[in-house]
C-alpha cells in the first residue's frame, strides 16, 4: 500500500483528541464558572445555559475521549504496554475524576446542582482533570518512563519536579477557561441573555492573555526539555505564527462584541494550528525514546479493518452530529429555553 | 495481597458493578420504545406516560453505565497491558467498533430526552428511539465478541512467538460469538422486563389500584414470558458450545469429572475436596449428555482429561445451579401470571403472585451477576484461553492496591448515591399525581 496506516491512524486519533480538546474545554470551564459564580451569588446565570446546552451533550463528549483510548489501543498495542503500565497510579485518579464529573451530570438534575458539595467537585474536577490528562502528553515527551529489561517503570518524581511538566498544566488550565468562555459568551448572546454575555465576555477576555503567556512558557520548557522536540516545531513555525493569528482574530472581535459565532470559529481554529503543529513535530515518536508510529503499528491487516470502520462509522456519526446540534446549538428557539426539557 | 490477587479483585468488581448499569442500559430502551409506540397506537397517554417515566429512570442508570464503562475501558490497559497489547493486534475490531455505537446511542439519547415535545408528529420523537435502542444493543453485541474471542480465541496464527496471518472478522466471529451473543442479549432484555415489572407489582401491592400500574405489568409479563424462553433456549445452546468447545469449564459447572455416556445432572450438593466425590446432590440420570449434545447416550468429556492445574475452580457449579434455577422461576412465575390472566374469573393480581413478580427482579440480576462470574472464572487460569495466563496478562506496576481502594470506594459512593436518587424521584411524583397534572382522566 501506498499510503501509510500509520499516518492515517494518528490522524485520525489526533483529530478525535482535538475534538475532545474543544468539547471537553467548554464542559470543564462550564463547571469552574459555575461553581465561581456560585459562590459569587451569580449562579443562575450560567447554570441556565449548563442546563440547555451541556446536559445533553456530556455523554458525547465522554465518548470523544473513550474513542481516542480504544483507538490508540487498536492502532498501536505497543502505547497499551508501556502507557498502561506506567500510568496505573495517575490514570486511576484521572478516571476517579471523570466518573465524580460524569455522576454530577446524572444526579444534576436531581439535586446535585443544588448540593453546594457536588457543586464544587464539578468545579475542581473542571481543572483537575485537565491538569491530569495535560501530564500525559508531557510524559511523552520522554524522561519520565524508564524500561529496564521487560519492566516500565514511571518516574513521578520526575515529573513532580520538572518545570516544563507544570507549564504544560499552565497552559492547559487558561485554555480551558479561555476556550469555555469564548464558545459561552457566543452561547450566551445566541440565548439573547445579554447580562450572561457580559460576564462571559468579561471572563473570556481575562484568559486570553494567559493563553499565549502559557504558550511561549511552554516553548522554552520544551526547548529544555526536549530539544529534538523543540527543533522540529521551529521548522513548523508558520502554523504556530497562524495560531497566533487567529487568536488575535477572536480576541478583537470578542473585544467590540461582534460576529461572536466567528470568534469562537477563530478560537478553535487557533487551538487547531497550535495542536496540530505539536502532533506533527512531535512524530513520529508517541513516547520518546522507545515508542513511535512505526514501531508500535498493529498490523496491516487489522489496521485497514480499523480504517475501514472508521469511514463507516462517520456515515452514521456526522448525519447524527449534525442532527443533534441543530436541534440543540442552531436552534434559537430551544437555545433561549422557549421549548423541551427533560422534564416536561 | 500480590498486584495479581488485587488486579483480578478490581477487575471482577469494576465488570461486575458495570454489568448492572449495562444491563440497564441494554434491557431498557426496548421497553420504553415499545410503550412509546403503543400509546401512539392506542391513543393511549398511559402508555406515554410509561415511556417518560421509564426514561427519567433510565438517564440515570445509563449515565453511572457510562462512568463505569469508562473506567474499564481504561483499567484494562493499565491492569491488563500485555493482555491490551495482544487484543489490541487481534480483537481491535470490535472495541473499536463499540465507540461508534455509544456515540449513536449517545448522542440519540441527548436528542430523545429533550425532544418530548418538540415535533409536531409524535412519531418523529418516537423513531429517535430506535437508534437508542441499535447503539445500546451493538455496543453489547461488540463487546461480548471480545469477551467470546477471550474463551475461544480465533483469527490469527502464532509464528516464532509473534502473531501473523491477522483475520479481523475471524477473530470477531470466533466459535463462541453466536452462542454467547444470543444468551447476553435476551438474558439482558429479560432483566428489563422484570425490573419493569417488579416495580409495578410493587406499586400494586403498596395499595395503588391505577390501571396505569396493570397495564405495565402486563406489557412487561408478555415480554417476559417470551424472553425467559429464549434466555433457556440460548442458554441450552451455549451449553452444548461449552460441551464442544470449551468442556472444562462445562465439567467444571457440572462436578463431571469421568469422561462417559449417559452423564448425569448434578443439582447442588457438596462437594469433598479430596475424593472429589458430591453428596447430598440431586443427580438427573442422563440430563447433562441431553443438555451438552441433545442426546442421552452423548459422550460428555470430564475434568480428568485434563491436567489439574488447568481445573477451573469448582464453586462454580453453585453460580451456575443458581443461574439455571432463577431461569425457571422467572418462566415459571411469569407463566403463572398470564396463565390466570387468561382464565376468566381468576385473579392475576393476587398478592402472592404480586410477590412472586417483584421477587423477579432482583433474582434476574442474581443470575445475570451468577453467569458472568461463572462465564468468568470458568475460564480460569486463562485469560486468552489456550494462550495467556491470568499471571502472564498482569500489570508488572506496584501500584495497584491504592486504585483498588479508590474504585471500591466510588462503586460503593456511586451505587448508594444512584439508588437514593432513583428512590426519591419515583416517590416524589407518583403516576396518579403526573396523570392529574397532565388532565389525563380515563
Ligand atoms: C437473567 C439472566 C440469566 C438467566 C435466567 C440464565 N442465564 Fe445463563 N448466563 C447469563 C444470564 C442468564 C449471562 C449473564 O448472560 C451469561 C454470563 C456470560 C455469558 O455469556 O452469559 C450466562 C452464561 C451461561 C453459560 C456459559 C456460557 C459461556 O461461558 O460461554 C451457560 C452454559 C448458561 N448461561 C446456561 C444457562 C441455562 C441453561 C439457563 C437456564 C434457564 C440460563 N443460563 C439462565
Ligand atoms: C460485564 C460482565 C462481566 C462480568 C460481571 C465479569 C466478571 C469477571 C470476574 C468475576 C472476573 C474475575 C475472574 C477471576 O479472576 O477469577 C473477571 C475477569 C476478567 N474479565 Fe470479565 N466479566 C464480564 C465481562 C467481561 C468482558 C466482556 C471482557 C472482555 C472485554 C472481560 C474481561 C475480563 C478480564 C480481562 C479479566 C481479568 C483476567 C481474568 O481473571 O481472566 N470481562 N471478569
Ligand atoms: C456484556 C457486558 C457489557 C455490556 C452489556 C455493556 C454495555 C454498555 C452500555 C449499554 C453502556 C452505555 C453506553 C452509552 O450509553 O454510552 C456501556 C458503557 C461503556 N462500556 Fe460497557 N458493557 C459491557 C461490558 C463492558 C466491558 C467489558 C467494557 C470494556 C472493554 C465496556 C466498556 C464500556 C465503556 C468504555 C463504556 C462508556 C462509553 C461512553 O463513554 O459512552 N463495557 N456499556
Amino acid at each position: 500500500m501506498t499510503v501509510h496506516l500509520e499516518w492515517i491512524g494518528i490522524m485520525v486519533l489526533w483529530t478525535f483528541l482535538y475534538g475532545y480538546l474543544i468539547v471537553a474545554s467548554i464542559d470543564f470551564g462550564a463547571g469552574f464558572f459555575s461553581y465561581y459564580s456560585a459562590v459569587t451569588k451569580r449562579e443562575h446565570i450560567i447554570n441556565k445555559i449548563i442546563d440547555r446546552y451541556l446536559s445533553p451533550v456530556w455523554e458525547v463528549t465522554n465518548v470523544f475521549l473513550v474513542f481516542f483510548f480504544v483507538g490508540l489501543v487498536g492502532f498501536f498495542p505497543e502505547t497499551a504496554y508501556y502507557y498502561g503500565t506506567a500510568l496505573l497510579l495517575p490514570g486511576g485518579i484521572a478516571l476517579l475524576l471523570l466518573a465524580i464529573r460524569g455522576s454530577f451530570y446524572a444526579f444534576a438534575n436531581y439535586g446535585a446542582r443544588k448540593s453546594r458539595l457536588y457543586l464544587f467537585l464539578y468545579g475542581a474536577t473542571g481543572l483537575f482533570i485537565p491538569a491530569s490528562l495535560s501530564t500525559v502528553l508531557t510524559i511523552s515527551e520522554g524522561g519520565f518512563i524508564r524500561k529496564e529489561g521487560d519492566d516500565v517503570i514511571f518516574l513521578p518524581d520526575r515529573l513532580l519536579t520538572s518545570p516544563y511538566s507544570w507549564v504544560v498544566v499552565f497552559l492547559a488550565l487558561v485554555s480551558v477557561l479561555y476556550i469555555s468562555a469564548s464558545f459561552l459568551t457566543f452561547y450566551a448572546h445566541r440565548a439573547e441573555d445579554r447580562p450572561a454575555m457580559e460576564l462571559l465576555r468579561k471572563y473570556a477576555l481575562a484568559w486570553s492573555g494567559p493563553t499565549i503567556l502559557a504558550s511561549f512558557l511552554v516553548f522554552v520548557g520544551l526547548s529544555q526539555h526536549n530539544p529534538q522536540h523543540f527543533a522540529k516545531t521551529m521548522e513548523l513555525w508558520w502554523m504556530f505564527a497562524l495560531s497566533l493569528g487567529c487568536f488575535l482574530g477572536a480576541v478583537t472581535l470578542i473585544w467590540k462584541r461582534k460576529a461572536l459565532g466567528w470568534a469562537f470559529v477563530l478560537v478553535m481554529l487557533q487551538y487547531a494550528f497550535a495542536f496540530y503543529g505539536y502532533g506533527i513535530s512531535h512524530l513520529p515518536y508517541l513516547l520518546y525514546p522507545y515508542v513511535t508510529i512505526h514501531s508500535a503499528l498493529t498490523n496491516s491487516t487489522m489496521g485497514v479493518a480499523l480504517v475501514t470502520a472508521f469511514i463507516a462509522g462517520l456515515f452514521l456519526l456526522v448525519p447524527s452530529l449534525y442532527l443533534l446540534l441543530r436541534l440543540f446549538l442552531f436552534n434559537a428557539k430551544y437555545v433561549r429555553g422557549e421549548k423541551g426539557g427533560p422534564h416536561s | 495481597m500480590d498486584g495479581l490477587t488485587i488486579s483480578r479483585l478490581l477487575t471482577a468488581e469494576t465488570l461486575g458493578f458495570h454489568i448492572i448499569w449495562a444491563t440497564i442500559g441494554v434491557g431498557l430502551p426496548i421497553f420504553i420504545s415499545i410503550a412509546e409506540a403503543w400509546g401512539i397506537y392506542k391513543k393511549d397517554p398511559h402508555y406515554i406516560l410509561m415511556a417518560r417515566r421509564w426514561t427519567r429512570g433510565f438517564v440515570i442508570t445509563v449515565a453511572v453505565g457510562v462512568v463505569t464503562g469508562t473506567c474499564i475501558g481504561l483499567m484494562l490497559s493499565l491492569l491488563w497491558p500485555r493482555f491490551m497489547q495482544v487484543a489490541g493486534n487481534t480483537i481491535s475490531l470490535p472495541l473499536f467498533m463499540e465507540t461508534f455505537a455509544f456515540f449513536f446511542e449517545a448522542i440519540f439519547l441527548g436528542i430523545y430526552l429533550y425532544t418530548w415535545d418538540r415535533f409536531r408528529t409524535p412519531i418523529y420523537h418516537w423513531l429517535t428511539s430506535i437508534p437508542i435502542i441499535l447503539g445500546s444493543t451493538m455496543s453489547a453485541v461488540f463487546i461480548t465478541t471480545v469477551n467470546a474471542w477471550m474463551n475461544t480465541p480465533a483469527g490469527f496464527s502464532v509464528k516464532n512467538r509473534t502473531l501473523t496471518n491477522i483475520r479481523p472478522l475471524e477473530a470477531m466471529l470466533n466459535p463462541a460469538t453466536p452462542t454467547k451473543v444470543a444468551h447476553v442479549l435476551s438474558s439482558a432484555y429479560l432483566t428489563g422486563a422484570f425490573l419493569l415489572a417488579s416495580i409495578a407489582a410493587y406499586s400494586i401491592l403498596k395499595g395503588h389500584q391505577h390501571v396505569y400500574f396493570q397495564k405495565a405489568l402486563r406489557l412487561t409479563m408478555v415480554s417476559g414470558f417470551i424472553l425467559a424462553i429464549a434466555t433457556l433456549i440460548a442458554g441450552d445452546l451455549s451449553g452444548k458450545f461449552l460441551a464442544k468447545h470449551q468442556p472444562e469449564k462445562l465439567a467444571a459447572a457440572e462436578w463431571h469429572f469421568e469422561t462417559q455416556r449417559h452423564a448425569p445432572l448434578v443439582v447442588g450438593g457438596i462437594l469433598d475436596p479430596e475424593t472429589l466425590e458430591v453428596r447430598y446432590g440431586i443427580e438427573i440420570p442422563s440430563a447433562l449428555s441431553i443438555l451438552a449434545k441433545g442426546s442421552p447416550s452423548a459422550e460428555v468429556i470430564g475434568l480428568n482429561d485434563f491436567p489439574r492445574h488447568l481445573w477451573p475452580p469448582l464453586y462454580v457449579h453453585y453460580l451456575f445451579d443458581l443461574m439455571v434455577g432463577i431461569g425457571f422461576y422467572l418462566i415459571f412465575i411469569s407463566a403463572v401470571f398470564l396463565f390466570l390472566w387468561a382464565k376468566k374469573g381468576w385473579n392475576e393480581w393476587h398478592p402472592w403472585v404480586m410477590r412472586g413478580i417483584l421477587a423477579g427482579g432482583p433474582l434476574s440480576f442474581l443470575a445475570i451477576e451468577a453467569g458472568w462470574i461463572y462465564a468468568e472464572v470458568g475460564r480460569q487460569p486463562w485469560m486468552i484461553r489456550g494462550m495467556m495466563t491470568v499471571k502472564e496478562g498482569v500489570t508488572t506496576s506496584e501500584h495497584t492496591l491504592p486504585v483498588f481502594w479508590i474504585f471500591t470506594f466510588l462503586y460503593f459512593a456511586l451505587g448508594i448515591i444512584a439508588v437514593t436518587v432513583l428512590i426519591r424521584l419515583f416517590r416524589n411524583k407518583t403516576p396518579e399525581s403526573e396523570l392529574a397534572d397532565r388532565n389525563i382522566i380515563l
